[in-house]
């Protein structure tokens, strides 16, 4: 789950971002323990409170939950609950911008379909 | 545990006023970067918290007791300043070792892991010691005393990146061990940016900023568009300067919060701290 964070979205977004990830790459499997807010504070050098707060993220939406004494782990069915809420935002995080770029190109709906189709054979 | 307060202090060197009648509060248990120009009173704030220097007019409470004379209040404050503070001829061990006189929670366990990390040896005299080891030696002292309250007035003054990394990482990973009011200083401050929850920036000895870090990266903002379209979109907005390529016009925002609808043709785009931080304090940036 390592790259450097930028700038553009909340970095505690960014946290549960890359935990969502590792958790979809199957880095980090159903019922392991997540890392630690320390271990992912010194190892992104930011803040325990903003990376508490993107673990929270998580913990809220039901993909980690917290064994009393132990530490986060990652819940059953979290990389399905991840990967479909990643589907529903599909649209707007990659079709819309590409959609408004094409506009900006003057590339018609045709063409772009059509670069999708051949972007598949490749 | 400790929480500092100054309140409308004034301070003067000569005829020249260094810090004008400044309240700002540093909040338990949080990092808070204090962030200025060379010459804005950084140095002047800190120096007067830790009692080194009076202030001509207003109070500093350290747990809501008077700091200045205060023994008490003193043993809860480390400052890492520029000066060194312990006779040259000392050797580090033996000048780690005095240390707990002062702070008697001292780890110095930890502060012999610390030396390990960064490479000190522990027999050297502290004259010895470079600019770089001059800084690693009053941060290992900084991070292993346990006061409840670390000064860091340039804390990576002359330490090269990987020291600079490892700094953050022992600060952070000490910060989680044992939660302290930690005020950083530094010109690094992208470095700082994401350790720091709390930012105050100070400019010509008066305090312009004093907010959460990511309440204020909320409230200021780059407007990027055709010239005219950028003026049109920030008109009545307050403007902390902008650049002009090509036709292409970026204007610096600080507003209450980001816009909501934004119109075809324009970004609206996040501005790093230290971006924020050239604009408010550039000459001609925002008044107080």
């Amino acid at each position: 789950m390592h790259r450097e964070l930028n700038s553009e979205t909340p970095l505690f977004v960014q946290i549960a971002e890359r935990l969502e990830n590792a958790i979809l790459s199957d880095a980090l499997a159903e019922e392991r323990q997540a890392p630690s807010t320390t271990e992912i504070s010194v190892s992104y050098k930011i803040n325990p409170a903003t990376a508490l707060k993107g673990i929270t993220l998580l913990v809220d939406e039901g993909v980690l939950y917290k064994k009393r004494g132990l530490g986060m782990f990652v819940a059953t069915g979290a990389k399905q609950a991840i990967l479909l809420k990643r589907k529903n935002k599909f649209g707007d995080k990659f079709v819309k911008p590409m959609i408004r770029e094409a506009e900006k190109l003057l590339i018609s709906r045709e063409e772009i379909i059509n670069m999708i189709r051949s972007g598949f054979e490749k | 545990m400790s929480v500092i307060e100054v309140k409308n202090i004034t301070k003067n060197y000569g005829g020249v006023t260094a810090l004008n009648n400044v309240s700002v509060t540093f909040e338990e248990n949080k990092i808070c970067g204090l962030l200025g120009r060379n010459g804005a009173g950084k140095t002047t704030l800190l120096n007067l918290i830790t009692g080194r220097i009076f202030a001509d007019g207003g109070e500093i409470l350290i747990d809501n007791e008077r700091a200045a004379e205060n023994d008490i209040a003193m043993s809860k404050v480390y400052c890492f300043g520029e000066q060194t503070l312990y006779p040259e001829s000392m050797s580090v061990k033996k000048a780690l070792e005095w240390t707990r006189e002062f702070y008697p929670d001292t780890d110095f366990s930890y502060a012999e892991e610390l030396a390990d990390k960064f490479s000190l040896s522990v027999k050297k005299k502290i004259k010895s010691l470079s600019t770089g080891y001059n800084s690693i030696f009053k941060i290992i002292v900084a991070l292993s005393c346990n006061a409840p309250v670390l000064l860091l007035d340039e804390p990576v003054l002359g330490l090269d990146a990987n020291f600079r990394d490892l700094f953050y990482r022992e600060l952070i990973a000490c910060y989680s061990r044992r939660p302290k009011t930690i005020v950083i200083s530094t010109h690094l401050i992208e470095e700082a940016a994401d350790v720091i929850e709390n930012v105050v920036i100070i400019k010509n000895g008066e305090i312009i900023i004093s907010d959460m870090t990511q309440n204020i990266l909320t409230k200021g903002y780059t407007v990027t568009g055709a010239a005219a379209a950028v003026d049109d979109f920030t008109k009545g907005q307050k403007l902390l300067g902008a650049d002009t390529l090509g036709g292409i016009k970026s204007a610096y925002v600080l507003e209450s919060g980001r816009p909501a609808d934004v119109p075809e043709g324009i970004e609206v785009s996040r501005m790093k701290l230290q971006s924020l931080f050239i604009h408010l304090t550039n000459n001609g940036g925002i008044k107080k």
